[in-house]
């Protein structure tokens, strides 16, 4: 078994064991630096995915593996976004962005130490977003969009090789959903990392992935696999041409056959 | 009137309005003292007997106070333990829930027998009236931490301690300082419950007192009394939980 990520016929039901299970049989495997996309039925299990993958949830059966080891607790190197920013609301928005360093190592027991070299950190990654200045504002100031920015930044801030994004952008109107996709786009061709993308919205999937998942209804597994070709550095024009809206065709077709 | 003022004068205006009201309403239907003194003989009361007022009201406060204290690091303690383990939520709640259907008045004898009177039983009873509101407080700040907030630290292998410093106690902070409103004026119904059936001392006291020798202004002296200690206890807890927690009343709901 390779990939940075890789689940291999993984099973796993919420509560006591022999429920009905969230996943059945999920096999997938996600390479370093790849950029994968989730997409399925809603209740499908996307969501479980990424709690096997990151250690917050552990399968019955199959097995799961994050950077060549066997996940047996919260992996620690991967940041997390989700749909809802999740930001804490007595914190400036700088200081959310400060959290995961406060309990990361080698972080955490720098930071008294490094506390002004942390700060400049979030500042520029405010900054690579399109929050500039904006750290010292609580997050209840911020827009929408603005506060899902900076949740992007806190599950960056400590570095980690592995981004995992839940429908990071449900809640967002389309305009600002397209400007973020460039933000996450330029995210992963300067950092490399490994991002698994889960989403409703299909196009989305085909600009942004290397890879797209289609999992079937619950309990779900992978039923297909997508690579999108379409050249790097994509900008936002290519969702018009006729070989985005091909794939993008094709993958309404699977899970529209997926839901039957 | 700006409106500005409206709101800040309105407490004096409407105290003013009750007290003309009742005056009125003491003279014109002719209702004799010993039932309902007008607030003039109140105040008269007041003014006769205010070192016996001062001196009780000072006794019930203190024990009110310590009584209050303990309940607040008691409260504390025991919500932040319960919001900790869901087997001892499972196991305390039931005895907690028990514990304060039982009518305080009821517990004073075994206080007096255990501890004698005054003081102890007092500041006891205050306690254990005020506790609850602030541990059922705590516990569901801490019980309602969002589920994905909650992935997201676990996923940087956040300890359940570090959850709980980092999220947990500063989200259960508004609950907190909010239930304090709630058990200072509950400590003060215990203080003087405990005072009117075993103490020497205190407002309680001197209120059954004023009722055996038929003093009935007095007696409303001493309600005034409390009130006012009432008022400015609970206008002190208002204050702090402003200061405390200035981010959860963001909404102009309340200002409205
Ligand atoms: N904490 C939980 N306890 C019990 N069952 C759960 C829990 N979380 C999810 N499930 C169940 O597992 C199944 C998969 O849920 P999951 O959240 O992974 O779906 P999803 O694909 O993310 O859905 P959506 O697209 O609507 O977000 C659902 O049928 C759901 O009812
Ligand atoms: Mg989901």
């Amino acid at each position: 078994m390779s990939g940075f990520v890789s689940l291999h016929e993984v099973s796993h039901a919420y509560g006591v064991a022999g429920g009905p299970p969230a996943v059945e049989s999920l096999t997938l495997s996600v390479n370093r630096g790849e950029f994968a996309a989730v997409v399925g039925p809603s209740g499908c299990g996307k969501s479980t995915l990424m709690k096997l993958a990151t250690g917050l949830q552990f399968p019955y059966h199959g097995t799961v593996m994050v950077a060549g080891q066997h996940v047996t607790k919260p992996v620690k190197i991967a940041g997390m976004a989700f749909q809802a920013p999740t930001l804490l609301p007595w914190r400036t928005t700088l200081e959310n962005l400060l959290l995961p360093l406060e309990i990361v190592e080698p972080y955490r027991s720098q930071m008294r130490r490094k506390k002004a070299e942390y700060v400049a950190r979030a500042e520029a990654l405010l900054a690579s977003v399109g929050l500039g200045g904006q750290g010292d504002k609580f997050p209840w100031q911020l827009s929408g969009g603005m506060q899902m920015r900076a949740s992007l930044c806190r599950a960056l801030i400590h570095e980690p090789q592995l981004l995992m994004l839940d429908e990071p952008f449900g809640a967002l109107d389309a305009f600002t959903r397209e400007e973020l996709w460039g933000v996450i786009r330029d995210l992963h061709a300067a950092s490399g990392i490994t991002v698994v993308l889960v989403t409703h919205d299909l196009r989305e999937a085909v600009f942004l992935a290397d890879r797209v998942f289609v999992m079937s209804a619950r309990p779900g597994r992978v039923i297909e696999e997508r690579v999108v070709g379409l050249p790097r550095p994509r900008d936002l024009e290519v969702t018009f041409t006729s070989e985005f809206q091909d794939i993008v065709h094709e993958l309404r077709g699977y899970i529209v056959r997926a839901r039957q | 009137m700006s409106d500005a003022l409206a709101v800040r004068l309105a407490p004096w205006l409407y105290t003013l309005a009750l007290l003309v009201i009742w005056e009125i309403v003491v003279v014109v239907f002719q209702i004799p003292e010993f039932f309902l003194p007008p607030p003039t003989s109140v105040a008269r009361a007041i003014y006769e007997y205010w070192p016996a007022i001062y001196r009780n009201s000072l006794v019930t406060l203190w024990s009110t106070l310590v009584g209050f204290l303990l309940a607040v690091a008691f409260g504390l303690a025991l919500g932040l333990l319960v919001g900790w383990s869901r087997s001892i939520y499972a196991g305390l709640y039931p005895l907690m829930i028990g514990f304060n259907a039982i009518p305080k008045v009821a517990v004073v004898p075994i206080l007096v027998l255990w501890f004698g009177i005054g003081f102890m039983p007092a500041m006891l009873t205050a306690f254990l009236i005020s506790f609850f509101p602030i541990v059922v407080n705590v516990a569901t700040g801490l019980a309602t931490i969002e589920p994905e907030l909650e992935d997201v630290l676990k996923a940087l292998g956040a300890s359940k301690l570090d959850i709980m410093r980092k999220v947990g106690i500063p989200r259960s902070l508004p609950y907190f300082f909010g239930s304090l409103k709630v058990a200072i004026t509950l400590a003060f119904v215990g203080t003087v419950v405990s005072e009117s059936v075993a103490s020497n001392n205190g407002i309680g006291n001197l209120m059954l007192q004023a009722q055996a020798q038929f003093v009935v202004p007095l007696i409303f002296a001493g309600l005034v009394a409390l009130a006012v200690e009432g008022i400015v206890m609970y206008w002190l807890m208002a204050v702090l939980e402003r200061r405390m927690t200035g981010w959860a009343h963001r909404s102009g709901f309340a200002q409205a």
